[in-house]
């Protein structure tokens, strides 16, 4: 706003007339020193200082942006949505992903993972895992200062994954709550439909 | 005034402490050493946060902070730059002259420093008080052509070497009508020692300064115009035209190398601030504070204009430059010793009169003789 005003004010002066020879140049510098003056004490839209000062101060987060995948439980860290089956892991095309389906005593496999690490130096942060999952339990995270001293610290194990559905609803409310939504629908059509049968339907239906 | 000769009764007091202890030809010594090593200390600090000045005027007037980030307000940047800059490669290039291309910026520092010895900081504040003060500073500042273009030269670089010629042609341009917009000064003060000339600008609550007069103020705007042409710096910094030349005259320099042709540059802007105060701003004179808080406010509002002139102007043209200082400032500089002449020999109010209306004439004059011959449009009969 400033620079087109400025430049419109010093076309005012130069068009309109020329008193003496060096006018231009004086008109030039009432336009530095009106800026450098009101940069003390005008707003950023106004025309201020408009640096955002970085680790103090962030640029407000955006609901649309994606980084790093993250899992979603609903009650307790102990239940996640996820249930192990490794169409994440199938799909990632850096191979960041390794899931392995937690087993009884029996060797009878259990619907959730033992362990689900994700290498976040190997990501590359193409969501891919987010699309292909049909439990709705892996998202992109808004989390972006991941950086470390060692590339083990990368390496996020499950434990530093699991994330619970209301933090999902902080960063992205909107995709959250279409996700509810869809999540509640089919558990209630399952239990229209075929009341009596408890056999799961692995393709719930994706938002 | 109990704060005024605060810093010359610290020395006495400090000789007093040698004197007791010591024989006469030490306390002597002592004396010099404590004026250089005064001089030798305040060159380069000053320089130093004149770097850091600049940056923060310049980031305000382009709606940034500046270095912000070292220390509180930044005021480490300048400690920061300097470690950065020792431990730098220093870099020669294969086909240099290596002697020349080492001692290029060692002559360049010398003279700057030199001039810090006539400039009076205050009341009885002058490390040498010279009776030929100007002339000194003249001839001293004029020797900063000589290592820039040994720089040049030395570097065997075209660059450099189109630095260099530009920077001689410059320099020796502009050296003539800064030293004829003295001269006016010297008449009216009777003397070239600048302790003095700072006395004949007293009285009147020490505000009778030079450049109250007609004389003064045209004077006053040469004199501003050259220096900053002869330190280089925008729009007159045509030697080390970014944009055009990489960095000129310094592009093979690097480390403290480099850092020595850039101190002597800030040092160079300060001096001749300085004696801009000295010669034309009333030196210390002022009324109420410290006679050095005078000079040294005075002097670094000018150095504050300095990066003004930076932060709004464009560089000029090789051949606009040229013209300007002998087409423009030359004879007007020649005229303001004529308008200095007749504003002592003419009494008060028609001096006024007399020397007002000459300044401003021979301005118009001057501009209507420069205005370029724009040659009539050619219309080719046939040509349709």
């Amino acid at each position: 706003m400033s620079g087109a005003g400025c430049g419109k004010e010093y076309g005012k002066f130069v068009k309109k007339s020329v008193p003496f020879f060096g006018w231009g140049v004086l008109c030039g510098l009432w336009v530095t020193l009106k800026n450098f003056i009101t940069s003390y004490f005008r707003k950023p839209d106004e025309g201020g200082i408009f640096t955002v000062q970085y680790p103090e101060e962030c640029l407000p987060d955006f609901e649309a942006s994606r980084n790093f995948p993250f899992l979603v439980y609903d009650e307790t860290p102990e239940k996640p949505r996820c249930v192990a089956c490794g169409i994440c892991e199938r799909e990632c095309p850096v191979k960041c992903i390794h899931v392995l389906m937690a087993k009884d005593e029996n060797g009878k496999p259990l619907r959730r993972p033992a362990a689900f690490d994700i290498d976040y130096s190997l990501c590359m942060n193409c969501g891919n895992c987010e699309e292909v999952c049909p439990f709705n339990s892996i998202f992109m995270d808004h989390e972006h200062k991941i950086a470390a001293y060692d590339r083990k610290d990368l390496m996020r194990p499950m434990q530093k994954l699991l994330k619970s559905n209301s933090y999902f609803h902080s960063i992205r409310p909107r995709d959250a709550e279409a996700i509810d939504r869809a999540i509640k629908e089919a558990a209630e059509k399952k239990k229209a439909a075929v009341p009596a049968k408890p056999a799961p339907s692995p393709e719930a239906p994706k938002s | 005034m109990i704060f005024d000769p605060v810093f010359i009764r610290l020395k006495a007091l400090f000789l007093d402490l040698c004197a007791r202890f010591f024989p006469e030809w030490v306390v002597m010594l002592a004396s010099i050493v404590i004026s250089a090593v005064v001089i030798l200390v305040m060159g380069p600090v000053i320089m130093m946060y004149l770097t850091l000045l600049e940056r923060k005027l310049l980031g305000r007037i382009q709606n940034r902070y500046g270095p912000n980030r070292v220390g509180i307000w930044g005021l480490l940047q300048p400690v920061a730059d300097g470690i950065k800059m020792f431990i730098k490669e220093d870099i020669v290039p294969a086909h240099a002259d290596k002697i020349i291309h080492l001692l290029a910026p060692v002559v360049t520092v010398v003279p700057s420093l030199m001039v810090f010895l006539v400039v009076p900081f205050g009341n009885g504040m002058t490390a040498v008080n010279l009776n030929i003060g100007i002339l000194y500073f003249v001839a001293i500042s004029s020797i900063t052509t000589i290592p820039i273009f040994m720089g040049s030269w030395a570097s065997r670089n075209k660059f450099s070497v189109l630095g260099g010629m530009r920077a001689a042609a410059q320099m020796i341009s502009y050296e003539a009508p800064m030293t004829l917009a003295i001269v006016p000064v010297i008449m009216a003060s009777q003397t070239l020692a600048t302790a003095t000339i700072v006395e004949s600008q007293g009285g009147g609550f020490g505000m009778n300064w030079f450049i109250f007069t007609p004389w003064g103020l045209l004077g006053f705007i040469i004199y501003f115009f050259c220096a900053i042409a002869e330190c280089n710096r925008p729009p007159f910094d045509l030697p080390e035209a970014e944009s055009e030349l990489i960095a000129g005259f310094h592009t093979e320099y690097s480390g403290m190398k480099f850092a020595l042709f850039y101190m002597a540059e800030y040092m160079n802007a300060f001096t001749l601030s300085a004696i801009a105060v000295t010669l034309f701003l009333g030196g210390w004179q002022g009324p109420f504070l410290p006679s050095w808080i005078w000079f040294f406010g005075k002097t670094f509002l000018l150095v504050c204009v300095m990066i003004w002139f930076r932060g709004t102007f464009l560089r000029f043209r090789v051949d606009h430059l040229m013209g300007f200082a002998w087409k423009f400032l030359l004879p007007l500089s020649l005229i303001n010793i004529l308008i200095a002449g007749l504003w002592f020999l003419t009494p008060a109010i028609a001096a006024w009169a007399l020397t007002a209306g000459l300044v401003v004439a021979s301005f118009f004059v001057f501009v209507k003789l420069n205005k370029t011959f724009v040659p009539e449009k050619r219309t080719y009969v046939l040509a349709d």
